[in-house]
């Protein structure tokens, strides 16, 4: 046996190449998460309320997330809305759009769901308190959900920034991509390099994910 | 609680805000990709409608000259055709060829890395101009996409053990089997042709250089690319049959109707027949891999092949 390649990374660029996939799937991540966040808040706030026609359109809205492959998004906004509109967006624009839609509805979901899970009597409280409709979610119901919120919504975000190496797909380059073209480029040199590489790539994307998990732990213990 | 509109209209306002910032923050598709070789015909899951149709969706050679940027899309993991070496830049036959068209165009070249499953889509948006990216030409694609003249030749192989070398398919006995990668090329030409040899198939390169290697079948049939660099990898087995059956081809591909794109491109590649720059393109990328014996089997100069 050889030895696991590992040697190929520090030739010429490789890895700062590599660091700059991660870089692009962390930048991808990081904007998709935010807007995923902030309109699931939303969402789910909403999905709550009264309205029978915004339910209705969430209820589609979510089904349509859930049934699409991302894959399959990722085509129709990058290459379909050139074809169809005539826009040319970017790759990455098309990749945030993507992950975003796909993250505000999971998330509007998740936030519907703990909002549900509040008992009735803390809203009645509240507002017997003689707090206003804004008051009772600023106050009362929205810190609880927020704290039952952070262990699902880590399994989502952990999620996404894994599905990112879907870009691939639309011409970019993450760090995935990163790693087949060194181990591709040094397949005779080194013909094991692979295995070394992806252990790599592993140990980034845990790097990425794993300080979320510890943050999300810090948190759910210090609101409970 | 009383129906909370004003929630909703900041829901919409901050649904178009976010929108807006999205587009805002524009970023280079920077290149890379690529991944099996031909097989797959392109296609993917174009949902948007084939109404809008691909009409008008290409720069014309004078826009791109204009702009000073040609967009071209290549692999860029399958060595030593399209692949980034350890600084970053793209290498490979297909990019030596890129690059010299850059250089004649007169503009730099934007490589764009491209899976092979979507090298159409990518021409039928317009988002490149060129596709090099190891593109057989076949006539299901060409009912897509517009083909320039062919610049390389590819055929299927057919490579044995030294010991019984197979140099023809007279060679195989009735009970040998042929190793063969199921969905390739290789293995619907001998479906197809030569119904009475028995074929041993496999998903995976790696199962079928394992079973030739252990004897299970007595050759292995695929692109003659990629059994010329076993043999060559694999002391003990050489390539008995190098070149078999329907000869395909390699060519650049623009958008569908493209014309002067397209009319460039055919003139380019004649130019460069002249000067034998293909043979030049083989040495440079191609002579580590596959040896100076297939340098004329490969290599399609000035657009003629020996098919035509």
């Amino acid at each position: 046996m050889q030895s696991l390649g590992l040697d190929v990374l520090f030739k010429g660029k490789n890895l700062i190449r590599l660091l700059g996939g991660l870089w692009v799937a962390v930048r991808i991540s990081l904007f998709s998460v935010t807007i995923s966040i902030a309109l699931g808040l939303v969402l789910g706030v909403l999905a709550t309320g009264r309205s029978r026609a915004f339910k209705a359109v969430f209820r589609v809205y979510l089904e349509i997330v859930r049934i699409m492959p991302q894959m399959v998004l990722l085509f129709v906004v990058y290459f379909g809305t050139t074809r169809v509109f005539g826009w040319d967006l970017s790759a990455e624009v098309s990749a945030v759009i993507v992950f975003s839609f796909w993250g505000a509805a999971e998330m509007g979901d998740l936030v519907r769901g703990a909002l549900v899970s509040i008992p009735r009597i803390q809203y009645e409280s509240a507002e017997a308190l003689g707090l206003s409709d804004g008051q009772v979610y600023r106050y009362v119901i929205l810190p609880q959900t927020v704290r039952r919120l952070i262990p699902l919504s880590i399994n989502l975000i952990t999620r996404m920034i894994k599905t990112t190496n879907l870009v691939i797909m639309i011409g970019m380059v993450e760090v995935l991509k990163v790693a087949q073209q060194i181990i591709e480029a040094n397949r005779r040199s080194s013909p094991n390099a692979a295995f070394g590489l992806f252990a790599v790539v592993l140990l980034l994307y845990f790097a990425i994910c794993w300080p979320i998990s510890r943050l999300a732990g810090y948190l759910e213990k210090r609101w409970a | 609680m009383k129906p909370n509109n004003k929630l909703f209209a900041l829901l919409l306002a901050l649904v178009m805000v976010l929108s807006l910032a999205a587009c805002g923050g524009s970023a280079d598709t920077s290149a890379a990709g690529g991944s099996e070789p031909a097989e797959e015909a392109g296609e993917p899951a174009g949902e948007g409608g084939e109404a809008a149709g691909a009409e008008g969706n290409f720069r014309t050679l004078d826009e791109i000259q204009e702009s000073g940027v040609i967009n071209i899309g290549v692999f860029s993991d399958k060595s030593p055709f399209g692949y980034v070496d350890e600084n970053g830049d793209y290498q490979g036959y297909d990019v030596y060829f890129a690059n010299r068209i850059g250089e004649d165009l007169g503009v730099e070249v934007n490589f764009v890395s491209t899976e092979a499953a979507s090298r159409i889509e990518y021409l039928q948006t317009g988002k490149v101009d060129i596709i090099l990216a190891n593109f057989t030409v076949t006539a299901e694609r060409a009912e897509e996409v517009d083909f320039a003249l062919p610049y390389m030749n590819v055929a299927l192989g057919v490579v044995s053990p030294e010991d019984a070398v197979i140099e023809s398919l007279d060679d195989i006995g009735s009970d040998d089997e042929v190793i063969v990668i199921s969905g390739t090329t290789a293995e619907t030409y001998l479906e197809k042709n030569e119904p009475d040899i028995k074929l041993q198939k496999y998903d995976a390169y790696a199962e079928a250089k394992t079973a030739l290697e252990n004897g299970n079948g007595v050759a292995w049939a695929n692109d003659n690319t990629e059994v010329t660099a076993f043999a060559i990898e694999n002391p003990g087995f050489v390539v008995g049959i190098p070149s078999l059956g329907s000869a395909d081809t390699i060519a650049p591909a623009v958008t569908k109707g493209n014309a002067t794109l397209l009319d460039w491109l055919n003139g380019e590649i004649e130019a460069l027949g002249q000067e034998q720059f293909f043979h030049e393109d083989y040495e440079a990328t191609l002579l580590d891999t596959y040896g100076a014996d297939y340098e004329d089997t490969l290599v399609v100069e000035g657009g003629v092949t020996a098919a035509n």
